[in-house]
C-alpha cells in the first residue's frame, strides 16, 4: 500500500511539471485560438537562461545555494523569456494575424525548430549540469518519501494556477482578453488595442514556460536544448485532455498525465505493458479523449453552426 | 565631369555564348578532378589518409570528445615521431552527433570521398552496428575502441576492436558483487533502447544466478528519460542489497540522485558508460561509494599508463578517461599494424591487425583474439569525493 501511494506522489510530481508547462499552453490558445508549438521550446529557453543566471551567480557573485537564490533566478529567466516570447510573437505570428490558422500552426513548428538548432548552435549539443540552487532535502513520513523540491513544484503549480485564474477572471487585462477570445473584430471596435492584448498574453505564457522549465531542471538536472520536445508533447496533451483553452483543466489534465505515466511503469508488468510504453500513454490519453469527449474533461462543448 | 556609365561587355552571337559555357563545364570538371586526385590519392600520395567517425556533440559527446582526443594524441607522436612507412599519418574526423543514422553516413564520406585505409570509431555499440556493414563491404579495416557489444565484430572478419565485451563487463561486475562485496540479492535496471544496456545486464544476471545469486527485481527505462521514481520505487519494495544500472552517465547520474530520494541507500553498480566526469556533476552526493568496471584507470603505475596520463595532461589540461585511452590504443593498435604489414593494402592490413599480440597499450596488454575481439582484465573503480578511484583488477 504505501508503495502505491509512494508511486501516487511520484505521479504527481511528475505531473505537476507537465501541469505547469501546459497552463502557458492553454492560455495561449484560450486567447488566440492557436496551438504555440515553440512553448516547448521556450521551456528549453527558459531552463537554459536559469543554468547561464544561476551559474554567473553562484560562481562569480558567490551566492549561496538558497530560496533567494531560486526566486532571483527563476525571475530573471522569466523575464528573459516572456521577451523571447514577445520578440516572437512580434516576428512570426504577427505578420500572419489575418492568415488562415493552418499557416501559423505550420509557423509555430518552424519557429519550435528554429529555437531547437539555435539552442544546439549557441548552448551546444552536449547535455549541461544544472546547477543546484536550493539545498537538496528529502522529507520522510511514514515510509513515503518526498524532496522539498517537488513540494516547490507543486506549490508553484498551484500557486500559477490560482494566480492565472484571477488575471483572466478579475483584471480589466483579462476582461480584454477574454473578450479578444470571444471576437477580435468586436474587440478592436471598442476600443481595445488588440496587438497590446496579444504581445501581453505572450509574454505572461512564456514567462510560465521559463517558470516549468526552472522547476523541471531543479528536478531533473540534466539540460539540452532539445529538452522540450517531449514536454511540449506531453503539455499539449495534458491542455487537451482538461479541455484546451482551461485553465484548471490544464492543471488537471497534466496531473493525470504525469500519474497515469507512473503508474504504467509502476504496476505495468502486471498487466504485462513494458514501462518503454509510457510515452505512449500520453498519445493513448490524447486518442481516448478526442473519441470521447473531444472537448476535454472540463471543457466545454461547443455547438457547431452551419 | 560627367563619367560615362561603364557598360559590360557583351557576348553578341550564340556561339561564343555556348562555348563559354562549354568552357566553364570544362574548367569545372577539371578543378573536381584536381581537387579529387589531390583527395582520394590515398595511400599513394605523401600521407595515409585514417578515417575516424566519432561523437563531438550530442547526448554521448564527452565520450567521443574524449576517444577522438585519444586517437589524436597517439597519431600526433607517431608523426612528430616521422609517421609511418615513411609517411605522415593524415587523421579525416567526421562527427555523427550521437544520432542514429549520422554514423553510416559519415563512413560512407569517409571511405568513398576520403578513402581511407581504415577507420576508427565508434564508442557506443548501436553506432558502431551502424557503420561496420559498410566498412566490411568495401573491405576496409575499422577498429572500434570501445563498442562492447558482441554483435559488432560478428558483422565480419574486418572489424575489430581494443575493448572487452558486454558479457565478460556483465561477468565482471557479477563476480564483483558476489566475491567481493557478498552481496546476493541484486536488483536490475537497464536501458531498453541501448543494446549495450541489455547486453551488459543479460550476461549479469546469467553468471549472477548461476553463481547462487538472484534478481530480486528488473526493471527498465528508455535513454533521454528523467524521471526513474516509478522503476525505483518498485526495486526498493524488493529490498536488493545492490542495484546493477549498466546505463549511460546522463541517465545514471539522474537514477543515483532518485534512488538516495526514495531512501534507497545500497550501492550501485554498472558498466563503462559511467564513465565521466559529468556523471559526478549530475549525481552529486547521491553517486558517492557507487562502483563500475572500466578499461583502464590513471591510478595505474605502469610507465605506459603514466607516461601517457602525463602527456595528455600536458596537451588537454585534464585527465584522460576509459575513451581517451582506448582511443589512443586504437589508433595505435592500427599504426602498430601498419608498420608490421609494411603497407596499407587492404587485406595485408587486415591480417596484421588480426595478428595482434601482446600489444602494451595503456588499457593493458592487448591480444586479438579469433573473434576479432581484446583479451584483457577489467578494472573495477569506485567514486569519492568527485573522483574515480582504483578499487581491483578483475582477470577473464
Amino acid at each position: 500500500m504505501s508503495e502505491f501511494i509512494q508511486q501516487l506522489i511520484n505521479g504527481l510530481s511528475l505531473g505537476s511539471i507537465y501541469a505547469l508547462i501546459a497552463l502557458g499552453y492553454t492560455m495561449i490558445y484560450g486567447v488566440l485560438r492557436f496551438i504555440n508549438f515553440a512553448h516547448g521550446d521556450v521551456y528549453m529557453v527558459g531552463a537554459f537562461s536559469g543554468y547561464y543566471l544561476g551559474g554567473w551567480l553562484i560562481n562569480s557573485m558567490g551566492m549561496q545555494s538558497s530560496v533567494l537564490l531560486l526566486v532571483v533566478v527563476m525571475v530573471g529567466a522569466m523575464i528573459i523569456c516572456a521577451l523571447t516570447g514577445l520578440v516572437i510573437e512580434r516576428l512570426a505570428y504577427r505578420p500572419l494575424r489575418n492568415s488562415p490558422r493552418l499557416t501559423v500552426l505550420i509557423t509555430a513548428i518552424g519557429v519550435s525548430l528554429f529555437l531547437e538548432y539555435s539552442g544546439q548552435v549557441f548552448f551546444g549539443a552536449d547535455p549541461k549540469p544544472f546547477p543546484s540552487l536550493i539545498p537538496d532535502r528529502t522529507i520522510t513520513y511514514g515510509g513515503l518519501t518526498f524532496t522539498n523540491k517537488e513540494l516547490i513544484v507543486l506549490c508553484v503549480t498551484v500557486f500559477l494556477l490560482i494566480g492565472l485564474t484571477f488575471i483572466v477572471r478579475k483584471t480589466k487585462m483579462g476582461m480584454a482578453m477574454r473578450a479578444l477570445s470571444f471576437n477580435s473584430t468586436a474587440c478592436s471596435l471598442v476600443g481595445i488595442n488588440n496587438n497590446v492584448i496579444i504581445s501581453f498574453t505572450f509574454g505572461l505564457g512564456s514567462a510560465l514556460a521559463a517558470a516549468a522549465g526552472i522547476l523541471s531542471s531543479l528536478n531533473y538536472p540534466v539540460i539540452t536544448p532539445l529538452m522540450g520536445l517531449l514536454p511540449g508533447i506531453k503539455a499539449f496533451v495534458a491542455a487537451v485532455l482538461g479541455g484546451i483553452g482551461n485553465i484548471p483543466g490544464a492543471a488537471l489534465g497534466g496531473l493525470i498525465l504525469g500519474v497515469a505515466e507512473t503508474m504504467i511503469v509502476g504496476y505495468g508488468d502486471k498487466i504485462h505493458v513494458p514501462p518503454s510504453y509510457r510515452d505512449a500513454v500520453a498519445f493513448v490519453l490524447l486518442i481516448g479523449i478526442l473519441l470521447f469527449k473531444p472537448s476535454g474533461i472540463l471543457g466545454k462543448g461547443t455547438v457547431e453552426k452551419v | 565631369m560627367r563619367s560615362e556609365p561603364i557598360m559590360a561587355p557583351r557576348i553578341s552571337s550564340v556561339g561564343s555564348l555556348r562555348l563559354v559555357r562549354q568552357l566553364g563545364a570544362l574548367s569545372c570538371a577539371a578543378l573536381f578532378l584536381l581537387s579529387a586526385c589531390e583527395k582520394g590519392g590515398g595511400a599513394s600520395g605523401n600521407s595515409i589518409p585514417v578515417g575516424e567517425y566519432a561523437s563531438l556533440t550530442g547526448l554521448t559527446a564527452s565520450f567521443g570528445t574524449s576517444s577522438h582526443n585519444g586517437v589524436v594524441l597517439q597519431i600526433d607522436k607517431a608523426n612528430t615521431a616521422g609517421g609511418v612507412l615513411g609517411k605522415k599519418i593524415n587523421l579525416i574526423t567526421e562527427d555523427d552527433q550521437s544520432k542514429p543514422g549520422e554514423a553510416a553516413t559519415a563512413v560512407r564520406k569517409l571511405i568513398s570521398r576520403d578513402q581511407v585505409v581504415a577507420l576508427l570509431g565508434e564508442i557506443a555499440s548501436s553506432r558502431s552496428l551502424e557503420a561496420a556493414p559498410i566498412a566490411q563491404q568495401s573491405k576496409i579495416p575499422m577498429i572500434t575502441p570501445g563498442s562492447t557489444n558482441v554483435k559488432v565484430t560478428t558483422i565480419g572478419d574486418y572489424i575489430f576492436r581494443v575493448c572487452f565485451i558486454d558479457p565478460f563487463q556483465g561477468e565482471v561486475m557479477a563476480k564483483f558483487a558476489l566475491n567481493s562485496l557478498h552481496k546476493t540479492k541484486v536488483a536490475v535496471l537497464t536501458d531498453v533502447r541501448q543494446d549495450y544496456s541489455v547486453g551488459l545486464a543479460a550476461a549479469f544476471k546469467d553468471y549472477f544466478t548461476k553463481h547462487g545469486g538472484t534478481i530480486v527485481a528488473e526493471q527498465s527505462y528508455s535513454s533521454g528519460d528523467q524521471d526513474f521514481k516509478a522503476q525505483l520505487t518498485s526495486i526498493k519494495g524488493s529490498n536488493p542489497e545492490a542495484i546493477f544500472v549498466p546505463g549511460y552517465y546522463n541517465e545514471v547520474g539522474l537514477i543515483a540522485r532518485q534512488a538516495k530520494e526514495l531512501g534507497i541507500n545500497v550501492p550501485l553498480m554498472g558498466g563503462d558508460g559511467w564513465d565521466s566526469p559529468t556523471l559526478t556533476q549530475i549525481g552529486g552526493h547521491a553517486i558517492e561509494g557507487d562502483y563500475f568496471s572500466n578499461h583502464f584507470s590513471t591510478d595505474d603505475k605502469s610507465p605506459v599508463v603514466q607516461g601517457f596520463v602525463k602527456n595528455y595532461r600536458q596537451r588537454y589540461s585534464k585527465d584522460p578517461d576509459a575513451m581517451a585511452a582506448l582511443g589512443y590504443d586504437a589508433a595505435g593498435v592500427l599504426l602498430d599494424a601498419m608498420k608490421r604489414a609494411g603497407t596499407t593494402e587492404h587485406e595485408k592490413l587486415r591480417d596484421a591487425i588480426a595478428a595482434t599480440k601482446n600489444y602494451e597499450g595503456v588499457t593493458g596488454t592487448i591480444t586479438i583474439n579469433a573473434q576479432r575481439n581484446a583479451t584483457k582484465s577489467a578494472k573495477i573503480l569506485t567514486i569519492k569525493d568527485g573522483k574515480f578511484h582504483f578499487v581491483e583488477t578483475i582477470a577473464p
